[in-house]
């Protein structure tokens, strides 16, 4: 089983490394909306570090949500989603296999380079390590959730819209929590409160969410 | 994946007779005969609310007259949050029995759902005004309220964009499901943010000695809202079933067919 999980991460691991594009537009539309924020709404720094913490999660929501469709999109349109619905290892092998490999190639990236962009905003070093440390603990929770909406609008119609529509209202809590941590940190309170609900929800939704996303994937392929 | 019917006449012989309901030909009828009880109920229901909440209760010595849209408000916002359960239970009710009619209650329900969920931040905008001079706050309870509208309104979108009614039902109840498990936790979540942010703001509580009049008023009104939601949800069911059955036999013979 777990020979299955590593075959399925490296294999989609692979793919995305061959896309290289991909991954990169997503990071670069995460770049460009952080850094549009000031623009609109002018660089005095006060106000910058005030929104900071909001506007960096809400633009790291934002691209994970652009790279949902690539998680399954591809094999359901190939074919190769069906074989793998009729592999000999179970289906949520599968599915954490995937969303693993998805977290992988957006969360982490989009965590390493979050900090450049706290920097933007004027965020000092302890709200940067915040920064970091709950977008490590809260990307995974959006891969996870995001994976269930990607399953759900698998061959909808007009699927992306959709998949926002049904995805940005259950990524609140993960919203609030993160760009809480790092707001907390700004204003000198203790934030391990924070993280550790950030936690919960990453363990909570390790649980349940692939049971949704196979149950999803079923309905899709049926 | 087989459509598993129920049988009506083994289940006759147990004694579940409420079973052969499930079946949406036995249940089409029954619905019809139904509507006009519960229409009935909520006009007299909201007849008594309207008169005790607009004549009897006495005027708030706090918010004037403008309390008076409490009878509205208050029974719209526990019918969106009642409304949303209902339908995911219909939805689990579905996805593990696989019956047909489970899914179209929850499609039925939806909208009304959404309805009231609307009704309750509009009448909240409205009452918001004059008593705490602004149309919208950043209330842990206002903004919870919002995101069950986005969370209807996406159920509503994901079902109409799958053509295959069967597995817009079944993909609706995962959506359902999932939704109704992270309510809370958005509700909650909502509220320590809220909390953290700006402290204790305006709050929704309204003054303890609430008068009998008026808790009667909001009750009556709450049992109309229950019963008209009811009535249109039967109602909507029963076009639900007249256009997925009308390639039906027994649907043609009832003329629905054309």
């Amino acid at each position: 089983m777990l020979a299955s999980l590593a075959g399925i991460i490296e294999r989609d691991l692979r793919l995305a490394f061959r896309r290289k594009g991909d991954v990169a537009q997503v990071l670069v539309f995460f770049v460009i909306v952080a850094s549009l924020f000031p623009l609109g709404t002018g660089a005095e720094p006060n106000q910058l570090r005030a929104m900071g913490p909001g506007v960096v999660w809400v633009a790291a929501l934002l691209a994970a949500l652009l790279s949902l469709n690539r998680l399954f999109a591809a094999d359901y349109a190939d074919g190769s989603l069906e074989q793998m619905l009729i592999a000999a290892h179970p289906l949520a092998v599968t599915v954490a296999g995937k969303t693993i490999a998805h977290w992988l190639t957006t969360g982490l990236p989009l965590t390493l380079l979050a900090p450049l962009l706290g920097v933007q905003y004027d965020l000092p070093g302890a709200a940067l390590g915040a920064l970091v440390a709950s977008l490590a603990l809260g990307t995974p929770v959006l891969s996870l959730i995001g994976a269930v909406g990607a399953a759900l609008t698998l061959g909808t119609r007009g699927a992306a819209v959709l998949l926002a529509l049904l995805v940005l209202p259950l990524y609140v809590p993960v919203l609030v929590f993160g760009a809480g941590a790092v707001g907390a940190a700004l204003a000198g309170l203790p934030h391990g409160a924070h993280l550790s609900l950030l936690g919960a929800f990453l363990v909570f939704s390790t649980v349940f969410a692939p049971w949704a996303t196979c149950a999803a994937l079923r309905i899709a392929l049926d | 994946m087989s459509t598993k019917e129920l049988d009506f006449g083994e289940h006759a012989a147990r004694g579940e007779w409420w079973l052969r309901y499930a079946a949406p030909q036995a249940f089409f009828p029954l619905a019809g005969r139904l509507i006009p009880y519960f229409v009935v109920l909520a006009v007299v229901f909201a007849a008594c609310g309207l008169y005790l909440g607009f004549f009897v209760a006495p005027t708030d010595f706090q918010q004037g007259e403008a309390y008076r849209i409490i009878f509205l408000h208050v029974p719209a916002a526990w019918m969106s949050m009642f409304l949303y359960v209902v339908m995911a239970l219909w939805g689990a009710l579905g996805f593990v029995l696989n019956t047909r009619l489970s899914g179209m209650m929850a499609s039925a329900i939806a909208p009304t759902g959404a309805l009231f969920t609307f009704i309750a931040l509009w009448t909240g905008a409205l009452w918001g005004k004059p008593t705490w001079g602004t149309w919208w706050v950043w209330d842990a309870r206002l903004t919870s309220e919002l995101i069950l509208l986005f969370l209807y309104v996406g159920f509503i979108a994901l079902k109409a964009s799958i053509d295959d009614p069967r597995r817009a039902d079944r993909a609706g109840a995962v959506l359902a499901l999932v939704g109704v498990v992270n309510v809370p936790i958005i509700y909650f979540s909502v509220q320590w943010w809220n909390t953290l942010h700006q402290g204790a703001s305006v709050s929704l509580t309204r003054s303890p000695s609430m008068a009998t009049t008026m808790l009667w008023g909001m009750l009556l009104m709450a049992l109309a809202a229950w019963m008209y939601a009811i009535a249109v949800c039967l109602a909507r069911v029963r076009l639900i079933i007249r256009e997925r059955e009308r390639e039906m036999a027994w649907m043609r013979e009832l003329g629905g067919g054309e």
